[in-house]
C-alpha cells in the first residue's frame, strides 16, 4: 500500500532520512517508534505532502505520490496526480486543528462537500454517524472551542474518517490532551482499528495501545530503521541495546 | 452665544454639503481600498513569483509616493492622457488606492498569522486551494485584519481632508471658509466635532464586525440571538424538531424557523 524507495529528506544542511526504504502492507497497522528527533513525524508528513521530498520515491499503491521517474530522470509529479493519490491518504495531528470559524458538524462535512462532491444531506447524515462513533452525537452543533481537547481530537479523527481514507496518518494524537482525557481517544481509535481495513501509521508513546492494534513495530534511530518486530517481541524482547533504553525511557 | 447660534445656523447648510462630500469621500475610498488591499494582499502570497512581486511594486510605489501627489497626477495627468474624471471619482479612487496599498499589508500579515496547523489540514483533507482560502483561512485571518484595517479607515477618514486640493468642497475646506467670515476657534471646533463624528461611527461598525466575526471563531461568547440559532441549529441536527433551550429559556419561541426541514 505504502513503499518508501531510498528516501532522502533533508531541512538545508540537516539530512533528516537518508535513503530510507520500507513498507507497509494493505490494512496493515504499523507503529513508529523511537527518540525524539528521529524523523517519525517526518516520515507522516512527507507521505501527507506536508514536506518536500529530496530524494527517492514515495508510493502509494504503486502509484509515485511526489516524484517519478520519467524517461529515467526524477521528475515531480503534477499537482492533479498529487492530489487525486493525496485523496487517498489522511491525517490526525497532536493540536487537532479543528477549524475554529465552523461548528462541529461543518468541521467534518466540509471536505466530503467541497473536495469529494458529496450533497450536504448526505455528508450530515455521514457526521452524524461518524460523530456517534466517536461519542459525540449531541455536541454536533458545538462551536470546537467549547470542547475539550480530547473531544476537539475525537471530532479531528471523525473529520479524517469522512473522507474514507484508504490511509490514516497518526502522530501522537494524544500527546497534548491531559491523562484523564487520553483513554477517550484511544479507546475510539482502537474501535476504528477493530472495524475497518484501514492501512494505519502511529507515531505514539502509548505502548499499550501500540501493542492493542499494531500487527509490527518500527523502532527508528537517526532516520534509519533501527529494528522490526511484532508488538510483543519489541516490547519484550528487542534485540538491540538502544531498543531497551528506549523503551525502559518511556515505559 | 447666540453669536454662535446665529454662525451655527447660517453655516449649517454648506456644513451639511461638506460633511457629505467627506462622507462620499470616505466610504468610496474605503469601499475601493478594501478590494485594492485583498486583491494586493491575496497576490503578494500567491505562488506565482511574477504576481509577487507585481504586487510589491506596486504596493510600494503607492506607500512611498505621497497622496497629495497621487492625488494631483490623476487631477492633473490624467486628463492630458485623455482620461478625465470627476473631481470625487478622482479623490475616491487616489484614496482607494493609497490607502488600500496599506490595507494589503494587513491582509498579508493576518493571513499569515494564521497559524500553519490550518493550513495543513486542508492539505491533509485535499482541499483546493480557493476552498481553502474562501471556507478556512479568510474567516479566521478577517477577525484578524479588522483592528487594523479600522485604524486605516480612520485614516482614510482624515486623509480625505486632501480632496480640498482638487477643488471639492469637503469638511476640511469649508471648515476653512468659515474661519476666515466668523471665528477660528468656532469654525474648527464644530470641524473637528463633525470628524470626530464620523470616525466614531466608522470605528463603532468595524469594531462590530470584529465582534461578530470573533463571535463565529468562538472567541467570545455568542449573542442571544445567535445563540437562540444554534440551539435551533443543533434541535435540528438531532431530529429532535423541539429545543431543550439550555440558555435564554423564555426564547423558546425561536425554532419555529429551525423546526422547518
Ligand atoms: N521544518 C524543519 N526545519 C528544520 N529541521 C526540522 C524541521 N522539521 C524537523 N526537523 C528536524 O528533523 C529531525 C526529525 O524531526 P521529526 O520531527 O521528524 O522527529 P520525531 O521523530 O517526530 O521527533 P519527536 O518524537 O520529538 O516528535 C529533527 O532533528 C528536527 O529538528
Ligand atoms: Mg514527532
Amino acid at each position: 500500500m505504502i513503499r518508501f524507495e531510498d528516501v532522502v529528506k533533508k531541512f538545508g544542511d540537516t539530512t533528516v532520512l537518508e535513503g530510507l526504504s520500507f513498507a507497509v502492507e494493505r490494512g496493515e497497522r504499523v507503529t513508529l517508534i523511537g527518540p525524539s528527533g528521529s524523523g517519525k513525524t517526518t516520515i507522516l508528513r512527507l507521505l501527507m505532502t506536508l514536506e518536500h521530498l529530496t530524494d527517492g520515491f514515495i508510493y502509494v499503491d504503486g502509484d509515485p505520490l511526489t516524484h517519478e521517474l520519467r524517461g529515467g530522470k526524477r521528475v515531480e509529479r503534477r499537482p492533479k496526480d498529487v492530489t487525486r493519490i493525496r485523496r487517498r491518504i489522511g491525517m490526525v495531528f497532536q493540536q487537532f486543528n479543528l477549524f475554529p470559524n465552523m461548528t462541529v458538524i461543518d468541521n467534518i462535512t466540509e471536505a466530503p462537500v467541497h473536495v469529494l462532491g458529496q450533497s450536504r444531506e448526505e455528508a450530515r447524515q455521514r457526521a452524524h454517524a461518524l460523530l456517534d462513533q466517536v461519542g459525540l452525537k449531541h455536541r454536533a452543533g458545538a462551536h470546537p472551542m467549547e470542547l475539550s481537547g480530547g473531544q476537539q481530537q475525537r471530532v479531528a479523527i471523525a473529520r479524517a474518517l469522512a473522507m474514507d481514507p484508504e490511509v490514516l496518518l497518526l502522530d501522537e494524537v494524544t500527546s497534548a490532551l491531559d491523562p484523564e482525557l487520553v483513554n477517550d481517544v484511544l479507546e475510539v481509535l482502537r474501535e476504528v482499528a477493530r472495524t475497518t481495513d484501514i492501512t494505519m501509521l502511529i507515531v505514539t508513546h502509548e505502548m499499550q495501545f501500540a501493542r492493542d492494534v499494531s500487527n509490527r513495530v518500527l523502532m527508528f534511530d537517526h532516520g534509519h530503521i533501527l529494528e522490526e518486530a511484532a508488538p510483543d517481541v519489541m516490547f519484550t524482547s528487542p534485540e538491540h541495546e538502544r531498543t531497551r533504553q528506549f523503551l525502559q525511557a518511556i515505559l | 452665544m447666540t453669536d454662535f447660534l446665529d454662525t451655527l445656523t447660517a453655516a449649517a447648510p454648506r456644513l451639511w454639503e461638506a460633511t457629505l462630500v467627506t462622507l462620499q469621500l470616505s466610504v468610496g475610498g474605503a469601499a475601493v481600498a478594501f478590494v485594492v488591499a485583498v486583491l494586493l494582499g491575496l497576490a503578494s502570497l500567491s505562488g506565482v513569483a511574477l504576481v509577487r512581486g507585481t504586487s510589491r511594486v506596486v504596493v510600494e510605489f503607492f506607500r512611498g509616493t505621497s497622496l497629495v501627489v497621487q492625488l494631483f497626477w490623476l487631477f492633473f495627468v490624467l486628463p492630458q492622457l485623455g482620461v478625465d474624471l470627476p473631481s470625487m471619482t478622482t479623490g475616491i479612487l487616489a484614496l482607494g488606492l493609497n490607502y488600500g496599498a496599506y490595507g494589503s499589508e494587513v491582509v498579508r500579515g493576518s493571513i499569515n498569522a494564521v497559524p500553519k496547523g490550518q493550513w495543513e489540514t486542508t492539505v491533509a483533507l485535499s482541499m483546493s486551494p480557493v476552498t481553502t482560502m474562501r471556507r478556512v483561512i479568510w474567516p479566521q485571518a478577517w477577525a484578524l485584519m479588522l483592528p487594523g484595517l479600522n485604524n486605516l479607515l480612520i485614516m482614510l477618514i482624515k486623509g480625505s481632508a486632501l480632496a480640498g486640493f482638487i477643488f471639492l468642497q469637503d469638511l476640511t475646506f469649508v471648515t476653512d471658509q468659515l474661519r476666515r467670515t466668523t471665528d477660528t476657534f468656532v469654525a474648527f471646533g464644530i470641524g473637528m466635532v463633525i470628524y470626530y463624528l464620523i470616525a466614531l461611527g466608522a470605528s463603532g461598525v468595524l469594531r462590530w464586525l470584529e465582534r461578530r466575526a470573533q463571535r463565529r471563531l468562538g472567541l467570545a461568547p455568542p449573542t442571544r440571538r445567535e445563540r437562540i440559532r444554534q440551539n435551533a441549529e443543533t434541535a435540528r441536527l438531532q431530529g429532535t424538531g423541539a429545543v431543550g433551550a439550555p440558555a435564554g429559556g423564555g426564547a423558546a419561541g425561536a425554532p419555529t424557523g429551525g423546526g422547518a426541514p
